[in-house]
């Protein structure tokens, strides 16, 4: 029971820890990338390479005044930022980062409390990012911030249905929505990972993409950031927020990247299991190192696709999603089925 | 702002787009009446930059007036330096020796490419893609030290002078000019993949705003948003003026006049630019830069004169009347955005807000030039 | 585009004000006296009547100048753009001596051979009206209210005659020869 309370505690901290150290480095990541993509050189002032710019960001934004414009809604005003931080945190909890994988720990799980409904608490918290784009834009009682919100929630819907049947189709096949059985049903090497259309899901490959592409415009990233297009709607729904209020949005952003790309590891990419156990003995079989570098890739992939495309139009976007990638994700939930369940059933 | 609309019950609102606004690149201000994301009117106001060049005209002698044909289009700069040049020289009657023609239109190609590279990455920046502008500048950069070296401004050009120039090139700069060429045409094929054929910027930019010929004409639309409607006039083939027509060089046309036309208009007179500063490099003349007899005070004759150029941004044109002093009586500027902006207000009507934009950015404002 | 056709219709409505002088041609190849205001000379000159000039294109930039009655300003543009040219320009100058202002519609031929037309209108300074070209060419729209704020002409049936480019509530006219500066 104690020993309980010291795990939650310690695991708490990390993750909160965990979430601002990603949010704020990721954004080093991404300047630094954005000026390697441009052929520039991106921070290098503060700290070796820029690395503490950062930590000096941080801190201006924590010292900077928080303005109230007038006539706002101000209790909504001061809700949003959180709205937008406290659920990628929460998230976190459930998020299994996999065994440590060597030493004498070598079976320790990096996770604050697996439960056995992780996915849909995932998705559940997830869904609450929308309600921070509304209250942030409407309460701000800025017209921009208005029009980015409407965006921003019609673009949150349309996208998280196709997220949703697309999991679906995984639970479907791992039988399970625990994240760690999830992982455990495609360990073995790459080829057993639900991405490829070896194991019982021929449309392993189309889940993935559209899961991808959900991803991507769930956690309003360009092609897809239409919320803050920048040259139509100024700062989109944070164009009123100053100070912390705007870095808690920002956080809240690149936390969401983080909690995406884990999402897209775990139920694509096999987690924290080694692409090839067998032949490449590095890092062990599994262990939670292979689930960094699988989400870092990932994230990798954002930045590329962010700096290299331009951004969409809200009418393509919402056909991309109810008229493209939800009857994809929902034929792709029917084969999954016929395949896992009424094959089976003929003696196939 | 902001303060009536939300609590209205009304069907349409109304946002300021500017004078501070990303999408305006400069003080441009648009009123939009806005149904949801639908335009209902967009009316551009006009006014945050002007600085009143006519009547500066009309108090500055004609030489001190040359400084300010930089200022006007700052990206453009050399084409209305070579349309103020032109016109006096045409009220004067002073004949520009073969050489000085040569660089003035070498330098006013190579600054036309530069104004169509920045348009584009501009342009690209609009639709939300970051990088194409960084290249663009890349590129841009050394069309600018080039200039730099000859003219000795990098934007603000004042180079041409009545009857001639203000100094010679010399062999660097013409072999910079030719490694820069080589290097913008090994560099357009990448422009085209990355940004032309992406499926994001032809499904932003196909069938949007569309122009049609009759359109522009009544609404004196020029440059490349009228060959963006498929109607073949160019000052440089029309009407043509220095040394264009012993060049060899074909005007863009497309017909679908919608925004992806006006782009690859512009994209395709940057190729034509680069054919014409070869051109001028292989046959660049040996002789004299500046006409021998320019008289010190410019008087020129009563009456008054008309003279067009094809600036970056389609007719520039100047009409001045002259009642016989050093001094114009009247020194109209034909300014092309000015004409092209005033189409937005009809065209814009039921787009939405994005495409409005894009619109807004195929039409290649400079808000200095529509202001002057 | 015809330019004959142009020629023949703009030099009948030219001439159509003038019953008494109904052929105004002058030698367009002579000098430069035509228009121009001759404040320099002792005694000035006629100034110039109604009427159509072929001009030498090379020395002036434009083929054909047409000086007309105010009210026949709608149906020259209607000529013209019957003809399939366009409004290049509007603008006015101000000859204080002679106590006129003059407004200066320029057209220009897009499809093909280069055609330049102007068209001049010479209007009292103290009643400075003159009809809108707006229903011809909507271009017309943004320069007249360009010359209504430099030189404060009133175009009769301009939509929407504002500033356009100074101050709203501006109420001095810069390019008026009087204007002393604020």
């Amino acid at each position: 029971m104690d020993l309980n309370l010291v795990h939650m505690v310690l695991f708490l901290v990390g993750i909160i820890a965990f979430a601002a150290g990603n949010a704020a480095y990721l954004v080093w990541v991404e300047r630094k990338g954005a000026a390697r993509i441009q052929r520039r050189t991106g921070p290098c002032e503060v700290g070796p390479a820029g690395l503490i710019q950062p930590l000096a960001d941080g801190a201006k934004l924590m010292s900077k005044q928080i303005v109230f414009p007038d006539g706002i809604d101000k209790p909504l005003f001061m809700l949003a930022p959180m709205f937008a931080m406290i659920p990628a945190v929460m998230i976190f909890v459930t998020i299994p980062f996999g065994p440590v994988g060597f030493g004498p720990f070598a079976d320790f799980m990096i996770v604050a409390r697996e439960m056995n409904i992780g996915l849909l608490m995932i998705l559940a918290f997830a869904s609450v990012n929308v309600m921070a784009l509304l209250l942030g834009g409407w309460s701000s009682k800025n017209k921009y911030a208005v029009i980015s919100a409407i965006r921003g929630v019609s673009q949150g819907i349309a996208f998280e249905i196709p997220l949703v049947i697309t999991a679906i189709t995984i639970v479907m096949i791992s039988g399970s929505m625990q994240l760690s059985t999830i992982v455990e049903a495609q360990a073995g090497g790459f080829w057993n990972w639900n991405w490829m259309p070896l194991q019982g899901n021929l449309f392993g490959p189309v889940s993935f993409i559209v899961f991808f592409i959900c991803f991507l415009a769930e956690t309003n990233r360009a092609p897809f950031d239409l919320g803050e297009a920048e040259s139509e709607l100024i700062a989109g729904f944070h164009t009123e927020y100053s100070s912390m209020g705007f870095g808690l949005f920002f956080m809240g952003e690149y936390a969401n990247i983080v909690i995406g790309a884990s999402l897209t590891t775990i139920l694509f990419l096999g987690g924290w299991t080694s692409p090839f156990p067998e032949f490449v003995p590095v890092l062990g079989a599994s262990s939670f190192l292979w689930f960094l570098l699988k989400i870092y890739l990932l994230i990798w992939t954002v930045v590329l696709i962010r700096w290299t495309y331009p951004r969409v139009t809200l009418w393509s976007l919402l056909n991309l999603a109810w008229k493209i990638l939800i009857p994809f994700a929902l034929i792709n939930l029917l084969g999954s089925a016929v395949l896992i369940k009424i094959l089976p059933m003929l003696g196939l | 702002m902001g303060s009536q609309a939300l609590s209205q019950n009304n069907e349409t609102f109304e946002i300021n787009l500017g004078p501070q606004h990303p999408a305006t690149h400069g003080v441009l201000r648009v009123k939009l009446t806005m149904d949801g994301e639908y335009i209902v009117d967009a009316e551009p106001v006009l006014g945050y930059i002007h600085r009143m060049h006519e009547l500066m005209g009309e108090n500055r002698t004609w030489a001190k007036y040359l400084p300010n044909m930089g200022r006007i289009d700052y990206l453009s700069a050399l084409s209305y330096n070579l349309g103020y040049v032109q016109l006096v020289e045409k009220m004067m009657g002073i004949e520009v020796p073969e050489r000085a023609e040569y660089i003035r239109v070498l330098t006013t190609e190579m600054n036309r490419i530069s104004s169509h590279l920045l348009w584009f990455g501009a342009f690209v920046l609009d639709l939300g893609g970051f990088t194409p502008l960084l290249y663009a500048f890349d590129d841009r950069e050394h069309i600018l030290d080039l200039l730099e070296s000859v003219t000795g401004s990098r934007l603000t050009y004042c180079y041409y002078r009545f009857g001639g120039l203000y100094n010679d090139v010399d062999d660097d700069f013409l072999t910079g000019c030719t490694q820069f060429l080589k290097r913008l045409r090994s560099r357009m094929p990448m422009y085209h993949k990355l940004v032309t054929g992406n499926v994001i910027l032809r499904q932003r930019l196909v069938g949007v705003g569309p122009l049609s010929a009759e359109m522009c004409r009544k609404y004196g639309a020029t440059g490349p948003v009228l060959r963006g409607s498929g109607v073949n006039y160019d000052v440089r083939k029309n009407e043509p003026y220095s040394i264009y027509p012993e060049l060899d060089f074909d005007v863009p046309v497309y017909s679908d006049g919608d925004s992806m036309a006006r782009y690859m208009v512009r994209m395709d007179e940057i190729e034509q630019s680069m054919r014409i500063v070869e051109q001028c490099i292989a046959k660049m003349p040996q002789g004299e830069i500046k006409a021998p007899k320019v008289p010190k005070l410019i008087k020129p004759a009563i009456g008054d004169y008309y003279h067009a150029v094809e600036a970056a941004r389609g007719t520039f044109a100047i009409r001045a009347v002259s009642d016989g002093k050093n001094q114009a009586y009247r020194m109209k500027l034909r300014a092309p955005t000015f004409c092209n902006l005033s189409l937005y207000q009809e065209a814009s009507k039921g787009m939405l807000l994005a495409d409005a934009l894009a619109f807004m950015g195929s039409l290649d404002l400079v808000i200095p030039e529509i202001d002057r | 585009m015809n330019k004959a056709t142009i020629i023949t219709e703009l030099r009948a409505l030219a001439a159509e004000g003038m019953p008494d002088e109904p052929e105004v041609v002058e030698t367009p190849a002579s000098e430069e006296p035509e228009e121009g205001a001759k404040k320099k000379k002792p005694a000035p000159p006629e100034p110039r009547k109604n009427g159509l000039l072929e001009l030498d294109y090379v020395r002036r930039g434009v083929h054909v100048d047409v000086q007309m009655a105010a009210d026949q300003v709608v149906r020259g543009a209607e000529i013209l753009d019957a003809e399939g040219l366009q409004l290049e320009a509007i603008t006015g100058v101000d000859w204080i001596k002679e106590n006129e202002l003059e407004v200066v519609y320029d057209f220009s031929y897009t499809g093909g051979e280069c055609f330049r037309v102007v068209l001049r209108v010479r209007i009292p300074r103290d009643e400075a009206n003159i009809p809108t070209l707006n229903d011809v060419f909507p271009s017309a729209n943004w320069h007249e209210r360009e010359t209504y704020d430099f030189f404060g002409i009133n175009f009769e049936g301009h939509p929407q005659l504002e500033n356009l480019l100074l101050p709203e509530d501006s109420d001095f006219h810069p390019l008026l020869k009087d204007f002393k500066g604020l």
